[in-house]
């Protein structure tokens, strides 16, 4: 098949950025997205154009480096799906596609579609974490953990960190992201003595990082590739208002 | 000659005893003085993360350096099904001993002894600290963990989170690591870019890296340098591991003077997607976990086109139950690869260009019924249908070998650490213990062994017994050799953007990929290694004239990247044929079609165990570990060998009948 782009170029942080259309032409149906990308990356080369820079690693769906917003969604709007993880079978023959990067202030634009996810991190420096050194941990069974709350757990730890959550709400608002790790190591004995510290330090990080605050407007679970569940924002809510009592109380 | 002497620094004693005996010999740093030793920790995927993490809460100051956006995305997060351990919670005969022995057998008699059995000791150790990390494992309804057997173990040894374990693993490290990050004891450098290794006064003593973004070319110095930068399986172009996974690190360290051991002991994994077409970027294993469950057949017939539902049971070859009664679909890696190979060269295999072999859940489903299965794999038949279009609850999945994993690596002694003192080898990345074939879910415990338990210490000793380091006795990075080091590195940048050939970095990596896959992958043979390193040289020398890098070095630039780690492929893909020439036997992941055993040998073996076509071992004059020095430019390498000698197991034939 053969397909329009339309895709975001741009030289560097500094540098204004635009639109430029490319045909991607003989485009398999069994070429995964990124594929089609490196079609028209190697003919470009070719030409003596610069390929369009964009992040990938696994391409399995499991690393969170690759972020494209396809046709105005973050990863495309393909159920539980990253962009690395779409296949051309999904498009058809004439298909116009824009190709954009994450737009969050939080996250800087490094190079084309390329953006600076670095604030992610620093949010996970500020608490996302046990404290607990290399050497003396118990045996792995001593403290029993059941099953539904192991799961619980595993369901918020899935997050990929890719930062589609933000991309996709209105108010910049990476709460999503913030409220998945909360939740794992809330869900976890192991995790219980820093819960509270934990909450308050990591959403003060993620205030201060730039992101906007949570609306419920729910557009982060519907584009996260994982699909992690607002529910989990639920559940730091109900933290966060615990842990600023606490600390309230312990203030006074 | 070379006056290199291998050491393997393995300590004296009964193997149980032998890790006690050397920590406790081992010197110990001063805990006030720890700060003043400065580690540079290349790498932060499972072995990187956890030593940077370890390191630090000790009190060493470290800085990590890895080429993605942010450490959690190294390539040990895509790891699906598992890491080992003998902590025989389901009490089903597992042991140190036992786990020990299945990944010397497994190795096919080619790793170090004493290594080995410190990995089994230490594995115990590594679940626990996860646990207490917060890697949220399965667990039973009781809230014990959960275990599954895997990848040839007859043992339920594996400990898994769904199917990401890797993930899991990775998130507890770089959560580790964030922590000490906070607590400014680790500094981590993301999107830059080992480029090369500097060496004062015999000792590892700094790197030269590039910034990705602004394309700056940078060197640091510390008092230890850590490789942890993972294997080198897109040698072949195609494999599962990410497009970026390369060998720079270790084969600019091995251009350095550092022994490269068994680089022709690679991986090839049996379960994996067939590649659909030309386009094909890399490859997506479907973990093998699916063997505990899946029958792997291809129909008897040559040529057979029906749909696989439609071809009668009589008529399918479930060729691994056939040859391997005891392990049948769970034989190990190399045996299920080979033998899918054959059934496929045979005429056999199934799908586009006839590389393909079923893997048929039928019977799964009838017995445990579909619920049960969409809860073991579900993520897995997803990925399966995402990428085929095919729905596997209804029809078997096609699979086929890829490779996946590389057991060959820098040469470490058993503290860890190469010829070169300072500069240690972690993870995937040193070749010390699978020996010619990895057992499945042993990397991830090897990794987080040599991270969290053994660099710790080893480190230590090599800091306090006294080699002029530390605080004070860094060198300036003025130094001359930073600065030569530094030269070189731009002068090859300016040289590639210069080249202005007609190919891109991407064509090139993908004919050499694929010559080395034809000759060098799965089988092997003298005329075929011959023929390839006859080619390689003239790639080495084409690649300059050929290759086209728009663009400029001083900016962000994908194909800049590309080519430098193409050019390094093409270079060590030449030591990688020669070390498969060079050993005359097939041993684990490593098969020359000159040595098989012949239908008349497998006749006169009156224990029945030898099956015609098996891989031959050499045990006489192959016994050893291949390492080998880098010469100069054009001039043929020299090999070391270290003997394995094994005083616990005697080497048999590695037999799965
Ligand atoms: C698809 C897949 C599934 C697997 N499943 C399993 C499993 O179930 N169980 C199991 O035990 N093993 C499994 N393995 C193997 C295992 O995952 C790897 O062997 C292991 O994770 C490697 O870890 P590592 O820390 O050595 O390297 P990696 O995780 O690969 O990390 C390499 C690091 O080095 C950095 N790096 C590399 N080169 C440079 C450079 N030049 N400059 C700067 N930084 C650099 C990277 O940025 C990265 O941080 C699997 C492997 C694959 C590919
Ligand atoms: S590239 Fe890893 S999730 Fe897409």
């Amino acid at each position: 098949m053969n397909l329009k782009l339309h895709v975001w170029r741009q030289k560097n942080a500094n540098s204004p950025g635009r639109m430029v259309t490319y045909e991607a032409k003989n485009i398999s149906p069994d070429m995964s997205f990124l594929e089609m990308l490196d079609v028209v990356n190697e003919d470009l080369i070719h030409r003596g154009e610069e390929p369009i820079a964009f992040d990938h690693d696994c391409r399995e769906g499991i690393c969170g480096t690759c972020s494209l917003v396809i046709n105005g969604i973050p990863h495309g709007g393909f159920r539980a799906t990253t962009a690395c993880q779409i296949h051309m079978r999904k498009f058809k023959d004439g298909d116009e596609i824009y190709i954009e990067p994450w737009r969050v202030g939080p996250f800087p634009i490094v190079r084309d579609l390329m953006v600076d996810r670095s604030a992610f991190d620093r949010i996970i420096q500020a608490g996302g974490y046990i404290s607990e050194n290399t050497g003396g941990a118990p045996d792995g069974n001593a403290i029993p953990i059941p099953k539904e709350k192991q799961e619980t757990a595993m369901d918020a730890a899935a997050c990929i960190g890719c930062g589609a959550c933000a991309a996709a709400c209105k108010n910049g608002s990476a709460m999503l992201f913030v409220a998945a790790k909360v939740s794992h190591l809330a869900n976890l004995p192991q995790g219980q003595p820093e819960r509270f510290r934990r909450v308050l330090r990591m959403v003060e990080r993620h205030d201060l990082e730039g992101f906007g605050s949570c609306t419920n407007q729910s557009e982060c679970e519907a584009v996260c590739p994982k699909e992690i569940s607002v529910k989990f924002i639920a559940q730091l809510n109900r933290d966060y208002l615990r842990a600023s009592l606490m600390s309230a109380r312990d203030a006074e | 000659m070379s006056e290199i002497k291998l050491d393997s620094k393995v300590p004296s004693g009964p193997l149980a005893e032998k890790w006690d005996r050397h920590r406790f010999e081992m010197k110990l740093v001063n805990p006030a003085n720890k700060r003043k030793y400065h580690v540079l920790v290349v790498g932060t995927g499972l072995a990187g993360a956890s030593a940077a993490a370890t390191l630090a809460e000790l009190g060493y100051t470290v800085e990590t350096f890895c080429y993605q956006d942010s450490p959690r995305r190294a390539h040990s997060i895509a790891a699906q099904g598992g890491i080992n351990a003998a902590k025989n919670y389901q009490n089903d005969g597992d042991s140190i001993y036992r786990l020990f022995y299945d990944t010397i057998k497994g190795g096919d008699f080619r790793a170090r002894e004493a290594n080995v059995y410190r990995l089994a000791q230490i594995s115990v150790n590594i679940i626990d600290q996860c646990v207490a990390q917060g890697v949220p494992f399965a667990r039973e309804y009781g809230g014990q963990l959960a275990n599954r057997s895997f990848g040839g173990a007859q043992v339920s040894r594996t400990f898994y989170c769904r199917g990401q374990t890797g993930q899991q693993l990775l998130l507890g490290a770089y959560q580790a690591m964030c922590r000490q990050i906070e607590l400014g004891k680790i500094k981590p450098h993301t999107r830059t870019e080992l480029l090369d290794i500097v060496i004062i006064d015999g000792q590892a003593r700094g790197i030269v890296c590039r910034n990705l973004v602004s394309g700056e070319i940078r060197s640091y110095v510390g008092d230890a340098v850590v490789l942890a930068t993972g294997g080198y399986s897109n040698v072949f172009f195609l494999s599962t591991n990410a497009i970026p996974c390369n060998v720079t690190a270790t084969f600019r360290a091995y251009k350095r003077g550092a022994l490269f051991a068994n680089p022709c002991f690679t991986q090839i994994h049996p379960t994996c997607i067939p590649v659909s077409g030309d386009h094909q970027s890399k490859l997506t294993l479907m973990s093998e976990s699916l063997r505990n469950d899946g029958r792997v057949w291809v129909p008897k017939k040559k040529g057979d086109t029906r749909h696989p539902n439609s071809i009668p049971e009589d008529e399918r070859d479930y060729f691994l139950e056939r040859k391997y009664p005891s392990f049948g679909n769970l034989a190990p890696r190399d045996i299920s690869s080979r033998s899918a190979k054959e059934v496929c060269d045979e005429g056999r295999g199934v799908g586009p260009g006839g590389r393909g072999v079923y893997l048929d859940f039928a019977d799964a489903i009838r017995r445990d019924g579909k619920a049960k299965i969409r809860e073991r794999y579900e993520n897995l038949f997803e990925m399966y249908e995402r990428i085929t279009g095919e729905n596997a609850y209804e029809q078997p999945m096609r699979i086929y070998p890829a490779p996946h994993y590389t057991m060959g690596g820098l040469w470490v002694d058993y503290n860890l650490m190469s010829n070169i003192p300072g500069l240690f080898v972690l993870g995937e990345a040193n070749f010390s213990d699978h020996g010619a074939n990895r057992l499945g879910a042993s990397a991830l415990m090897q990794g987080l062994a040599d991270g969290n338990f053994i660099l710790p210490y080893t480190i230590g000793d090599y800091f306090a017994s006294g080699k002029k380091l530390g605080q004070g006795n860094r060198p300036p990075l003025d130094h001359p050799e930073f600065r030569r080091v530094e030269a070189e590195v731009t002068d090859r940048i300016k040289r590639l953007i210069a080249c202005k050939g007609k190919r891109t970095p991407t064509e090139i990596h993908r004919e050499v990929g694929r010559m080395m896959w034809d000759y060098c992958g799965m089988s092997r043979s003298e005329a075929g290694l011959k023929h390839v390193l006859q080619k390689l040289p003239e790639y080495r020398e084409s690649f300059w004239r050929d290759v086209h890098v728009p663009g400029t070095g001083e900016e962000l630039n994908i194909s800049l990247e590309r080519a430098g780690r193409v050019l390094d492929f093409i270079e060590f893909a030449e030591l990688m044929a020669l070390d498969a020439l060079t050993r005359n036997e097939s041993c684990g992941g490593h098969f020359r079609e000159e040595y098989q055993f012949t239908e008349e040998e497998a006749k006169a073996d009156p224990t029945g165990k030898t099956i015609k076509g098996e891989a031959k071992r050499d045990d006489e004059n192959y016994c050893h570990v291949a390492a080998w020095e880098y010469r100069g430019p054009g001039e043929t390498p020299v090999l070391h060998k270290e003997p394995l000698v094994f005083t616990e197991v005697k080497p048999t034939l590695r037999s799965y009948k």
